[in-house]
């Protein structure tokens, strides 16, 4: 029997880089020697809607999609979209979450409330969580639009694919005058690991 | 040759690309735009363009296939009604040079009104229908498809679905084959379908039906993975994935080509497996067909007909219901698409709401006119509805009614299919409002050039169609230009409008604010001094207002504020408590 492929799942809202994210993630599994899947939805959700993308990979991949339950990584832009889609993470997997807001319609509006008790549910569902202010270490790095890059950082110190091949896929498909900035946003991300 | 990670869409075009094709169009429409898209921006041996609709593209693509040129026309599920008219004349005449039709289905119905199986087209108009089930395959297909259609003198279908074409997988790249152009020869019998030729035509598709069916049972992309005998599943496209997930020790006969129908292959399977299920997406198609041959199987039974398939659905639907305990998340607020912060079409809706207009409305991003608080649409059926039915509830509920009513369309969508639509109201005496939305570009899709936006789909300047005078042309007398960013002047000009006597076009012009991300905006804030948290900023229903309860104050994200390129909230306060913010 295969061994099941790795599952990462990336949510959060559009035009945060979550499709890049996992462009990223996609080509450095194959670079690593893996066959890769990646899958997103288009469409409305460009639109300020919730975006989610997943990228599977392992010796054979045949679904590109994640369901509940199947995601190793759940890799979350924003803090109510990580409690949203917290079912598709396996029971040992790791959450890694931006705890920045960003109101929904609904919300911005004044019809609903931003759930205040976000961060303790988390704590509560995921054994593994890593909590951060990405946005703030995205500004640390030079610009707020790295903020993907940050939460790679962190994703990095969890998979075992070596360093300079991250460095490599990452300074390949950011802005060419945002390397360096991305490049800082990458070790930020990192440090964040080694400080818990 | 390098490995690559390539979408679907992605291999469609990398597959023309080596397969020679010389033409390549279509319509742009969620999920299949990418596929001209990458085409236009990394192939510059393949013609590519946008063509205003679907039937457009088919038939520019037929031209060029009757012209000796392999040629390519790409749509969404829905596209293909409105390009079946020459499709299935198609059938009957045959090629020239070889033609595919790339179907792009949305099952679940991500970005699309319905969610109808294309794979019945092929049995419908009597064509071949193949379905890749991840990029590879895609490409090996596009390439497979024009082999089929040359040696059959057949146009052939490949069907695609969301996840086909959306999903990325390893696609290991080939070089590029020419094919020359074959001479253009002059065939009534065969390119006039006129009834004496067609009787003709239609005896001869028969027989190539028999052939693509012999061919159908040879070829090695309809082939049995035998696994143990217990189980043998019978599958196609993306369901193959979920299938092999699931089941990765029964036998599985997997389905590249769908139509016309492998008996033999199925009855080989059923001789040698215990039972039979099927695993496909939407309608029963290879299950009818199963049981007409007198083989039981498993199907819809237990697969769902409605939405997309996953490992889950599929493992769920064999295996029941898991036992995971799932973390209650029902009270969440949701987070539903909207206008976006300086959208052009928000005055129109947000105008409309105030009048209590009736809006028919039609496909493109101003659907989301519909969200709350803006509240502005009564209908929306498919591309260039809008206006058909607006004169219908005319006809129906009488001109006082119609006073009090609006047709909303786009300017891409207006060209699609709603110059006609506007033809029948100057034609049999409506007096129906028409407003075009015009932010210049095919915006929805992502922002692809149209005929109206003098540029091409490589972006060669280009004529450029005229809105006020092509209304003119049909006869209306009364078609006025506004600002979209200008409230006053839409609102004033929309109750004119209703209220006149004939009919009336607006052409509502403000450039998609997503095609101005590299000019400079000042971004608006609020005086909370001058604040009177009256809310009736938030009736515009932008994602950039919010509404702080603690201190009964209006707030603007600053992020996403385009300020100064839009201005409307600073047009609806009473107490001009918004604008420029300090200091920039």
């Amino acid at each position: 029997m295969m061994d099941r492929p790795t599952g990462i799942l990336a949510v959060g809202v559009g035009g945060q880089g979550i499709i890049l994210a996992t462009e990223i993630l996609s080509e450095l599994a194959l670079s690593a020697g893996f066959d890769v899947k990646k899958s997103e939805v288009h469409g409305m959700s460009q639109r300020g809607g919730a975006v989610l993308a997943a990228v599977r990979f392992g010796e054979k991949v045949y679904s590109p999609l994640i369901t509940e339950g199947e995601a190793d990584y759940l890799l979350a832009f924003e803090k109510l979209e990580a409690l949203r889609n917290i079912n598709y993470l396996t029971p040992d997997g790791v959450l890694i979450a931006n705890n920045r807001e960003i109101y929904p319609a609904p919300v911005a509006a004044g019809l609903m409330d931003y759930p205040s008790d976000i961060e303790e549910r988390l704590r509560k569902c995921a054994k593994n969580l890593v909590l951060l202010d990405a946005m703030e270490l995205a500004f640390k790095a030079g610009h707020p639009r790295t903020l993907n890059v940050v939460l790679l950082g962190v994703l990095s110190t969890f998979l075992k694919i070596p360093v300079e091949l991250w460095e490599k896929t990452i300074r390949r498909r950011v802005p060419g005058k945002a390397i360096d900035a991305n490049m800082r946003a990458f070790h930020l991300g990192r440090e964040q690991r080694r400080e818990e | 040759m390098a490995k690559v990670v390539l979408s679907g869409n992605e291999a469609v075009a990398r597959g023309a690309y080596e397969a020679g094709v010389h033409i390549a169009t279509a319509y742009p429409g969620t999920p299949s735009t990418e596929i001209l898209e990458n085409i236009g921006r990394h192939y510059p041996e393949v013609y590519a363009e946008w063509a205003p609709n679907e039937k457009v593209a088919v038939e520019v693509a037929m031209g060029a296939s009757f012209g000796g040129a392999r040629s390519l026309a790409a749509m969404k599920h829905v596209g293909v009604n409105v390009a079946a008219d020459p499709m299935f004349s198609f059938a009957y005449t045959g090629i020239n040079g070889g033609f595919i039709l790339v179907s792009a289905d949305d099952p679940s119905m991500h970005s699309s009104q319905n969610e109808q199986d294309n794979r019945q087209y092929g049995k419908f108009a009597k064509l071949p229908v193949l379905e890749p089930s991840d990029s590879q395959e895609v490409k090996e297909f596009v390439i497979l498809g024009y082999q089929i259609s040359e040696r059959f003198n057949t146009p052939v279908i490949i069907r695609l679905t969301t996840r086909v074409s959306h999903s990325k997988s390893v696609v290991e790249l080939g070089e590029r084959k020419e094919v020359p152009i074959k001479p253009y020869v002059k065939d009534p019998a065969k390119y006039i379908v006129m009834p004496h030729h067609a009787r003709l035509l239609h005896r001869e598709l028969e027989e190539r039906l028999k052939k693509l069916k012999a061919f159908s049972e040879a070829t090695e992309v309809n082939r049995i993975e035998w696994g143990n005998r217990e189980i043998g599943i019978v599958t196609d496209s993306i369901s193959y994935q979920y299938a092999k997930e699931v089941f990765p020790d029964a036998t599985v006969l997997k389905l590249g080509m769908v139509f016309p129908f492998p008996d033999k292959k199925v009855r080989e399977l059923a001789a040698a497996v215990e039972k039979i299920y099927v695993v496909e997406e939407n309608e029963p198609f290879i299950e009818e067909h199963i049981r007409m041959l007198g083989i039981p199987c498993i199907g819809k039974d237990k697969v769902p007909i409605l939405y997309e398939l996953n490992q889950k659905r599929v493992r769920e639907a064999f295996f029941g219901k898991s036992k995971r305990e799932e973390i209650d998340i029902s009270d969440l607020p949701p987070r539903p698409p909207a206008l976006c912060p300086g959208c052009p079409h928000r005055s129109v809706y947000y105008a409309a709401h105030k009048l209590k207009l009736t809006v028919t409305g039609d496909i493109g991003c101003y659907t989301l006119g519909t969200m709350p608080p803006l509240d502005a649409m009564d209908t929306c059926i498919c591309m260039g509805a809008s206006i058909g039915n607006a004169f219908g509830l005319e006809l129906a509920q009488g001109k006082n009614f119609s006073k009090k009513m609006i047709a909303t369309i786009g300017d891409s969508t207006f060209i699609h299919s709603g110059m006609t639509g506007l033809a029948e109201v100057a034609y049999n005496k409506g007096i129906t409002t028409v407003v075009i939305l015009d932010n210049g570009v095919t915006a929805m899709t992502g922002g692809q050039q149209h005929p109206a936006t003098g540029k091409t789909l490589r972006g060669e300047t280009t004529r450029k169609l005229d809105f006020v005078a092509l209304a003119k042309a049909m006869g209306i007398e009364k078609v006025y230009e506004t600002d979209a960013y200008n409230l006053k002047e839409v609102k004033e000009r929309l109750k004119e409008a209703t209220t006149a006597d004939e009919p009336v076009v607006i052409v509502n012009k403000g450039k998609c604010i997503l095609e101005r991300r590299g000019e400079k905006f000042v971004p608006f804030a609020v005086d909370a001094e001058k604040c009177i948290g009256c809310k009736i900023c938030l009736g515009l229903g932008c994602p950039a207002i919010s509404f702080d309860k603690e201190k009964n104050k209006a707030q603007i994200d600053p992020i996403l504020c385009v300020g100064t390129a839009c201005t409307l909230c600073s047009q609806v306060c009473p107490t001009e408590a918004i604008g420029e913010m300090e200091g920039k």
